[in-house]
């Protein structure tokens, strides 16, 4: 089986956001970077299917110099080949989308594994994205997986309850937390990561379709009174949820 | 803005979803054409999105869109904004809308804008960073997809004297139904924390989970759906739908009630954008005190009970 899994560097979940000078993006000093939460059960599912049903796991990524950090997470993992399609421009969803999309169809891949997002830009979009580009079926926010022949049944959380869905391979599939438990790369493949190959591949430039203007933090507008436990406090509560917030 | 098409999704016999309700809501308010489009539905279910001033509603029918394929709807919905030469299109951001969305916006070579909190004349707000930061977006191209945020954009009557039915029949294949929906699983008895409009969530200060009953009790009360930290869902008190936070549901409900809970960055991350917020906790320093409205230092076990009596005479239940 050939098994793409794409992946993305994003900020630490406790970062603190500051808007950098060109007032578009973040302030990347003394920010820590990781590995997208969710690419980790992409990766996860990417290698159990690799050792169920044999073949490769290649890990792809689009970005700049820093992104070989992630490359070098999933080949601890135990990804087989790693590359970075090396582009230090702020995209769109779009433009990485079709980067991705070029270099897939060069690859004609079984299974394509995603995070179900990026926890930078939030925006879901990435694995329908380059299923339409690539004419293929997609299942996103997978919270359960299972591939007989070329058959995959997947389960996904919806409003209210779970979908189950069936389709066919060649698909993508965005990974959902409850998917799987994904590994700790072990401290000697850690080591032979850093010497193992990574590919590179110049941008393929492409216009944005969507620019963003300005990046603000947001303004609190929280009322903040906190009050102590008594019963007549907690009367006064009751009583602003019911006259100043309007909410009950 | 000058022609919008609405996807509408529904609830049941009767409804459409709320989330449906709100994107009209907000396409009304741009004062452009409007055209409803839905794939299944009731005449009833259709009808009722009169009351938030919709006119026009068009229905695709094919055998293929019977067995709710996302690429199917996203084919579907794509050739009809073609035939008409819509500019905009809103969808709701919730699990359907995740799917399809960004299809259509291949589909049409359009600009996709998702998880919008407020809109403009072309160029909207979206949050980014888990709601640590926001940006100001606009598309590049002439027709542009625009998924909403739920709960945000809230749902206002408008009545319109009536919803005029027309059909759409979709040049589809099976090449563009290759997902099928083959069951629905739901969660029978109880609201999703995605569709709650207000929230009683709990979290380690519950110290275990027999003592979610107070939880459940203030929520019915109050016809809340429950909801849970990471850190109780990952010690197997409650299930996973539950969870809100960074790898669980993002929430924006009118109030979130927050017992309990800490407020790790990655649990603000899911419920800071709810209207109003009120935390119990009985560490004053906690950080979930920073994002609330209101507060009550105290202890879940004592306070809940008192809390639970004085809503329900407020409700005169």
């Amino acid at each position: 089986m050939n098994i793409l899994v794409c992946i993305s560097q994003v900020p630490d979940t406790t970062t603190k956001v500051q808007v950098a000078s060109d007032g578009i993006s973040i302030d990347r000093t003394g920010v820590k970077f990781i590995l997208n939460p969710y690419d980790e059960f992409a990766l996860e599912e990417g290698l159990q299917l690799r050792e169920k049903f044999g073949g490769t796991v290649t890990a792809l990524t689009v970005g700049g110099e820093t992104f070989k950090e992630i490359l070098r997470t999933a080949l601890a993992m135990g990804a087989d080949k790693a590359i970075l399609i090396k582009d230090e421009h702020k995209n769109d969803s779009y433009s990485v989308a079709f980067q991705i999309s070029e270099i897939a169809k060069t690859m004609n891949p079984d299974v394509l594994m995603l995070g179900r997002q990026s926890i930078d830009y939030d925006s879901f979009a990435m694995a329908p994205m380059l299923a339409e580009l690539l004419g293929l079926p997609s299942i996103s926010m997978v919270s359960s997986l299972t591939i007989d022949g070329n058959l995959i049944t997947a389960e996904r959380d919806i409003e209210g309850g779970k979908e189950v869905l069936e389709s066919s391979l060649p698909c993508v599939i965005s990974a959902q937390k409850g998917l799987n438990n994904p590994r700790y790369p072990k401290l000697p493949d850690i080591m032979k990561a850093k010497s193992k190959p990574i590919e590179e591949i110049p941008s393929l430039s492409t216009d944005a379709r969507i620019s963003t203007m300005a990046m603000q933090l947001p303004i609190s507008k929280r009322i903040g009174k906190v009050s102590g436990d008594s019963e007549s406090e907690i009367s006064d509560i009751v009583l602003a949820l019911h006259e100043e917030a309007k909410v009950i | 803005m000058k022609h919008i098409i609405v996807f509408l999704e529904p609830k049941d016999e009767h409804s459409l979803k709320r989330t449906s309700y709100e994107a009209i809501t907000a396409a009304k308010q741009t004062g452009a054409d409007i055209t409803g489009f839905a794939v299944s539905g009731t005449e009833t279910a259709l009808q009722s999105a009169a009351e938030y001033g919709l006119q026009k509603v068009v229905l695709a029918q094919h055998p293929l869109l019977d067995n709710y394929s996302s690429t199917a709807v996203a084919e579907a919905l794509s050739q009809f904004a073609s035939s008409v030469q819509a500019d905009t299109i809103f969808i709701s951001a919730n699990a359907t809308g995740k799917e399809i969305a960004p299809r259509i916006s291949i589909k049409l070579h359009a600009g996709f804008i998702p998880d919008c909190n407020e809109l403009s004349n072309d160029s909207a707000m979206r949050p980014v960073f888990a709601g640590k930061a926001k940006v100001h977006v606009k598309s590049n191209t002439p027709i542009t997809v625009y998924s909403l945020r739920p709960n945000v954009f809230t749902a206002k009557s408008n009545p319109s004297a009536g919803v005029s039915i027309s059909s759409f029949s979709p040049n589809l294949d099976e090449s563009h139904a290759k997902v099928k929906v083959v069951s629905i699983l739901k969660n029978e008895g109880h609201l999703d924390v995605s569709e709650a409009d207000i929230i009683v969530s709990g979290g380690r200060g519950l110290k275990g989970p027999e003592h979610f009953t107070l939880i459940e009790n203030l929520a019915a009360t109050l016809g809340a759906a429950v909801g849970a930290s990471r850190a109780v869902v990952d010690a197997g008190w409650r299930p996973h739908s539950e969870q809100v936070g960074q790898t669980g549901k993002t929430v924006s409900p009118s109030l979130y009630i927050a017992c309990g809970i800490s407020g790790a960055v990655q649990h603000l991350a899911g419920m800071s954008s709810s209207k109003f917020i009120l935390a119990i906790n009985k560490d004053k320093e906690a950080p979930i005190f920073k994002v609330a409205d209101y507060g009550i230092v105290g202890d879940v076990f004592e306070v809940l009970p008192v809390l639970n009596q004085k809503l329900k005479a407020l409700l005169g239940k």
